[in-house]
């Protein structure tokens, strides 16, 4: 099953080599890491998707990521409401036939083309890794020709209320 | 007086002074009474300040020598042991020690020298990467990029050391940073937000656990570790007593609970003793007090206590359930814990019926080994020895069939007196441990058991042992063998003994003599009886060597995958 942990670090040198250390120590697979500065001077956050057997597994990762002595805070968000969201930057062939036909396509995912070119485009789309996924297979048949990922960055809704275990599908 | 020490604190407080000195400022600061390591490049600014400094620096031989005596000096002492290192292979040398002491929550505070901030990461003269190498193996390393962060960085190594779970901590120093000047204060506050262990246990939990021990009708406390490191062993007596829990020990924990006590049950494990064992399996409430579960405690996990309620009082929330389901929870040092059970006083639980199974497994089922005349049998050879240092002594071991009789044979009666290596299982760790026992405390009787191979991983050690005149007995269970390998060949591995069997063994005696120590040898029961008497009789290190019976195997022992309840050789 997949997590979402977010933390909070001291922006030191070394501390994301401590964390993907430990990781590869305890046999956990990272599906993404994001990492930036936070609105606090010298903490950063970074933002997990971790692939875990188990709740045991997944609690296991957070119980470590806190004993290390630069993680200010861990927290396992998978089971609250949060907002999370990915960019994609995606190469695709077009032809001049095409080309259209991808502009409309793309538009109910609020995704843009950011390059032109004679052969291809440059899609950009933001959103939760489901709904980059399902623009990227609707765009397969074209011919992608690279994708760029970032891989998730979350954080908790401001109101809890809606909290809820079982995701909604992802909306557009 | 104390006017005057306040005095000279602001005064130093306010001086400029090289990162060498502050070093060695620091360590005066933190009481360090010795220090254990080796000079090299990297280090030669501090070296040269250290040489009339007027601290206690002991120079091994070997850097791995440093650190396992630093970590026998701090399992004695209770004290953070604290070695220096130089840089590249200085510091890769240490990288046993520093996870050997990583496993088994020793407090180390180390110090490696680093090539010049100007040439690191251009695979500089004896550079190596030892941040990146130990941050997996400690419990946090620091690389001082700031001459002025320094002192801090030393105060918080020191913390982190010795508090919550203690654990090894490093300090890389670049040599440039070892000349450069900057103030020194050392009083100021330690902020890690990120490092707040927790000592108090929670209420809630406590009322759980009491409530869980009055309804209980057989009990049983795994103890490990955690309670020597808490200092719990009054209180680990008092609750047993008070709530007639009978007790088992881990490797580590024993000494923990006297084990002539009627409420013990000896060690529990692989090579545990039936008692111990059948108590976990058959148990209805599991009590681990600072016990990680270890694979080597519960056997195969399926089968591990699988009729009981487990509570678990760990001052390291992580390891609370990461290897068995834990219902009750404890969060918290080992002592504040076992003081609020006793200060509790709930009802305890019934255990008369249990006791009496229990006592009569021991009877039935005591650990026990073949006679045989003319020879010198390994576990008779650690009776003798417990018979002689009347279970009081220092013990440390290394890994292996040695290590596993003395678990077995030597009944520590205190606390603090055994040494070895647990979790990693270190080869060559107990002779230098030994030194550093005995340097923490002098007038005890230190005894070095060691096999005849793990011995020749450390035994250029002598040299430390002979120059600082230490009494510590370096006694060698020689079965020119690699005996723990070798009874897994036999029992696993068709009895083939793949590179196991040493017959041309160097004569240690000599080899002692060599180092300007006394040897003695032993290859039956009776020679053993008069070599010990000399031995002991002697103020001054001697060497032993034991040519014990080679084909000795360690019984009871529970297979890997198997259960507890599933050990073999319980009976001759």
């Amino acid at each position: 099953m997949k997590r979402i942990i977010t933390m909070t670090v001291n922006n030191r040198p070394g501390v994301l080599n401590r964390i993907t250390g430990l990781f590869t120590k305890r046999h956990y697979n990272i599906e993404s890491i994001t990492v930036g500065h936070t609105e606090m001077e010298g903490i950063s956050r970074m933002t997990f998707v971790v692939n875990v057997d188990d709740e045991r597994i997944a609690e296991q990762i957070t119980k470590q990521l806190n004993k290390q002595i630069d993680v200010l805070k861990v927290v396992d968000i998978t089971d609250q409401a949060i907002i999370a969201r990915e960019l994609a930057l995606i190469k695709v062939a077009v032809t001049s036939a095409t080309r259209g036909e991808i502009y409309t396509l793309i538009e109910p995912f609020r995704a843009s083309i950011v390059d032109v070119s004679r052969e291809s485009v440059v899609v950009q789309v933001t959103g939760e890794s489901e709904k980059i996924e399902a623009l990227i297979d609707l765009l397969k048949p074209y011919g992608i020709k690279e994708v760029a990922r970032t891989g998730t960055t979350a954080f908790p809704r401001g109101s809890q209320r809606a909290a809820s275990s079982n995701k909604l599908p992802f909306i557009i | 007086m104390a006017a005057n020490m306040k005095l000279e604190e602001k005064v130093t407080q306010k001086t400029t002074m090289s990162g060498a000195d502050m070093l060695i400022e620091a360590l005066k600061a933190e009481k360090v009474e010795v220090i254990f390591g080796y000079p090299g490049g990297a280090v030669l600014p501090i070296y040269d300040k250290l040489y009339n400094s007027g601290v206690f620096h002991v120079l091994t031989r070997h850097e791995q020598g440093a650190i396992h005596a630093a970590e026998g000096y701090a399992r004695i002492s209770g004290k953070p042991g604290v070695v220096i290192a130089t840089s590249g292979p200085g510091a890769t040398n240490i990288v046993t020690g520093l996870t050997d002491a990583m496993i088994d929550s020793i407090p180390l505070v180390v110090f490696t020298g680093q090539v010049a901030s100007n040439v690191i990461g251009s695979d500089a003269f004896q550079e190596a990467d030892v941040v990146g190498i130990t941050m997996p193996i400690t419990k946090h390393n620091y690389q001082v990029r700031d001459i002025h962060e320094l002192p801090k960085i030393i105060k918080e190594a020191f913390h982190i050391a010795t508090t919550g779970r203690p654990g090894p901590v490093l300090i890389d120093i670049p040599k440039d940073m070892s000349v450069l000047e900057a103030e020194f204060d050392y009083d100021q506050e330690i902020k890690l937000p990120g490092y707040q262990p927790t000592m108090k246990p929670n209420h809630l939990q406590i009322r759980k656990l009491v409530e869980a021990v009055s309804q209980a009708k057989k009990p049983v406390i795994l103890a490990g570790a955690g309670v020597l490191h808490a200092n719990a062993s009054e209180e680990l007596r008092t609750y047993a007593e008070q709530q007639n829990i009978p007790v088992v020990h881990t490797l580590l924990g024993l000494g923990g609970f006297p084990a002539d006590h009627p409420l013990f049950l000896g060690m529990a494990g692989m090579h545990g003793t039936y008692t111990a064992n059948m108590a976990l399996y058959e148990c209805d409430l599991l009590i681990n007090i600072g016990a990680r579960f270890d694979d080597r405690v519960t056997g195969n996990l399926k089968y591990f206590a699988p009729k009981a309620t487990v509570a678990h009082i760990d001052i390291d929330p992580a390891e609370i359930g990461k290897n068995v389901p834990t219902k009750i929870p404890v969060v918290g040092d080992a002592k504040e814990a076992l003081k609020q059970l006793i200060h509790q006083n709930g009802k305890p639980a019934d255990t008369k019926a249990w006791l009496e199974q229990l006592n009569n497994w021991k009877k039935e089922y005591p650990l026990m080994y073949k006679q045989e005349p003319g020879t010198l049998k390994p576990q008779r050879l650690i009776e003798m020895i417990y018979e002689y240092t009347n279970g009081e002594a220092i013990v440390t071991t290394d890994v292996g069939q040695h290590q596993m009789w003395v678990a077995q044979y030597y009944k520590f009666k205190y606390p603090h007196r055994w040494v070895t290596s647990g979790g990693l299982g270190t080869m060559g760790f107990g002779l230098p441990a030994a030194i550093g026992a005995q340097l923490a405390d002098p007038k005890a009787t230190v005894v070095s058991i060691v096999g005849d191979g793990g011995f020749q991983m450390t035994l250029q050690e002598l040299s430390v042992i002979q120059e600082l005149n230490l009494p510590i007995k370096i006694v060698i269970v020689n079965n020119q063998s690699l005996g723990m390998v070798r009874q897994w060949q036999e029992i696993f591995y068709e009895k083939r003994y793949s590179h196991s069997l040493i017959p041309n063994q160097p004569d240690f005696v000599r080899l002692a003599e060599a180092y300007g120590i006394k040897g003695l040898r032993a290859t039956n029961e009776e020679e053993a009886d008069r070599v010990l008497k000399e031995a002991f009789a002697l103020n001054a290190p001697v060497l032993l060597d034991f040519h014990v019976t080679p084909d000795e195997n360690v019984y009871p022992m529970v297979a890997p995958g198997k259960g507890l309840h599933e050990m073999v050789g319980v009976k001759l």
